[in-house]
């Protein structure tokens, strides 16, 4: 078959590992604030890594749209230093907290306006909501089949073969062409990106397009927002901790066998 | 629109655990807006999971019943559900946050034109508008966002443990057969073969000794695993866990995953191995009754959650303990 072109839907987000420690509940204004860099939310870093991969097999071009209110290409370029051949930001203040439907809204009209595709692929869910929607949305919204939680994707003859995680095991299932397919953890980590080729990619002057509300001749009422009523810190976690310690291994260890003896 | 519609989901052909919460919490929603609660069942020859579900005072249940229902193609499921809700417009959906819900509510609302909250751990009506008010952890678990949704019907999925369990009653529901207009042209989704793996369930766990980021090679978890053997001679079924980078490390699979995306648990007793303590791994696990983090990093949020912390590599400790239960069990 042709070569695939493949659109890979990444979404950036605050480190969602960063320490709880980094993170304050803003009630008032019901904003969350994290004291931590912007990454690209790892399942969706897990979807950029199937997609290279069948670019290694079968060649093809990647193309990675972001959206949110303000995206930063310096955060996405990783994403061309990988291997993604294009990145395109879909960008607007309208874009702000939207619902999970005027997302899949929104991008399936940039990725109606890209045209050709053969393959969407996103991450199983978003590290900062955790609706786990916008994947199976755009399956409907484009009237395409959708398969989520795929631990391998490969393009085959039109048509795309995925191995997804079930409760017993995995299914192998396929689709024709195209198709949206959403990334689980299991495909593996998106490859190493040496700091050297990233810090150059950021350097190179770059024409990366951005689309807003304008561009892509949305109608305002389709962007709702999410209803955010009340914002609230969650229960606290903490326990007080007892610290063993000790000279030696031998004699720490000695000491949590005893800790284990009264759990019984 | 004058009812509460609940999804009902089976393990080996019996009432889910999790169907049982759904209908306590359906029930007594319903009841705050003076509505009827009634529940879905979708398969095919599913006649006593049907009766089952019957014995819990709802008021119907709908029984969709079909050929191709059989099994689980999520195509087949969200056409038959959207048939239903078209038929019988419900104002409220309330679908379990599993495998089967995680897949079908994003569609069917997508196709009902409404915006589903995902995983709500609390749910109520507001009096004034008769809208329902859904509590969701946001950011892994660090905030709580209540949120309203406009719309027709209200569909949300639930997480686990969010209801009690259901109770059955003496009066039996109506069960109500219905054929939903299906054909195999909506099987976009051909599943050609189901693999069974031999899946851990760590829910089942006395006693998980997880392993995360700071292990440092693949063959350590062999430590892990030595330590599990030899405590499960005093303390039960122990079992092995991970955090979310050692599955995308392919060094273990992700029935061992425990965190916002793996399993929920609480063991009597969780040791956690190399493991910082990003959000989305303690909401996995802070309900174990007793906490036992081994961490190089004494800043680590791990041990803010703990009730015994030792700030040593596992690579001293784990041997030398392994050492002390072979000596005196």
């Amino acid at each position: 078959m042709k070569e695939p072109n493949i659109i890979v839907c990444a979404k950036q987000i605050p480190d969602p590992e960063a320490p709880f420690s980094n993170v304050t509940v803003d009630v008032e204004n019901k904003e969350v604030l994290v004291d931590a860099p912007d990454v690209i939310s790892p399942y969706d870093e897990n979807a950029l890594e199937a997609a290279i991969r069948i670019k290694e097999e079968m060649g093809g071009k990647i193309t990675v749209l972001s959206m949110g209110r303000k995206v930063s290409d310096t955060v996405l370029r990783k994403s061309l230093a990988a291997g993604a051949d294009s990145l395109i930001l879909l960008e607007d203040p309208e874009f702000d907290r939207l619902q999970s439907q005027s997302v899949g809204y929104v991008l399936s009209r940039a990725i109606e306006k890209i045209g050709e595709y053969d393959l969407i692929l996103t991450g199983r869910q978003a590290g900062d909501w955790d609706s786990g929607q916008v994947g199976l949305i755009l399956g409907e919204l484009l009237g395409i089949p959708s398969i989520s939680l795929a631990r391998s994707v490969k393009v085959k003859d039109g048509s795309v073969l995925v191995e997804k995680t079930v409760p017993v095991g995995y299914e192998v299932v396929e689709a024709d062409l195209p198709a949206v397919v959403t990334v689980s953890n299991e495909v593996g980590e998106l490859r190493y990106v040496a700091r050297t080729k990233l810090l150059g990619l950021l350097r190179r002057p770059m024409v990366i397009p951005k689309w807003g509300r304008k561009e892509l001749s949305l109608e305002a009422e389709k962007l709702k927002t999410v209803g955010l009523i009340e914002l609230s810190p969650p229960a606290d976690m903490r326990r007080e901790c007892v610290f063993i310690e000790g000279p030696t291994a031998e004699d720490m260890a000695g000491k949590l066998f005893s800790v284990f003896k009264e759990l019984r | 629109m004058n009812e509460v519609l609940l999804l009902v989901e089976s393990k080996g052909g019996l009432l889910d655990n999790k169907t049982l919460e759904l209908i306590r919490g359906g029930s007594d929603l319903a009841k705050d807006m003076g509505l009827d609660a009634s529940a879905v069942v979708v398969g095919h020859e599913t006649s006593s999971l049907a009766e089952s579900a019957a014995s819990y005072g709802l008021t119907k249940i709908y029984r969709l019943e079909h050929p191709l229902l059989e099994g689980f193609q999520p195509d087949a499921w969200v056409g038959a559900l959207e048939w239903l809700c078209k038929q019988i417009t419900p104002r409220l959906l309330i679908i379990s946050h599993s495998f089967v819900g995680k897949e079908v509510a994003p569609r069917l609302a997508s196709r009902l034109n409404v915006e589903l909250t995902a995983d709500c751990i609390s749910l109520r009506v507001d009096p004034e508008d008769g809208l329902l008010v859904r509590s969701k952890p946001i950011y892994g678990g660090n905030a709580i966002a209540i949120l309203k949704v406009e719309g027709i019907p209200q569909i949300v999925t639930v997480r686990k443990n969010a209801f009690e369990p259901m109770e059955p009653v003496a009066a039996k529901s109506e069960v109500v057969e219905m054929v939903p207009s299906l054909d195999e042209s909506v099987l976009r989704v051909k599943s050609l073969k189901t693999v069974e793996e031999e899946v851990v369930e760590l829910d089942k766990a006395n006693v998980v000794i997880a392993g995360g980021r700071g292990i440092v090679e693949k063959e350590d978890f062999e430590l892990l695993i030595a330590l599990g053997k030899a405590m499960s001679k005093a303390h039960g079924n122990v079992m092995i866990g991970c955090s979310r980078p050692v599955v995308d490390k392919c060094w273990m699979s992700s029935d061992h995953q425990v965190g916002l995306t793996g399993s929920m648990i609480a063991p009597d007793a969780y040791i956690a191995v190399g493991i910082s303590g990003a959000i989305q791994h303690l909401v996995g696990m802070i309900r174990s009754k007793k906490i036992i983090t081994i961490n190089t990093d004494p800043g680590c949020n791990m041990f803010k959650v703990s009730d015994y912390g030792i700030v040593a590599d596992y690579k001293d400790i784990l041997p030398a303990l392994l050492k002390k239960l072979e000596e005196r069990s």
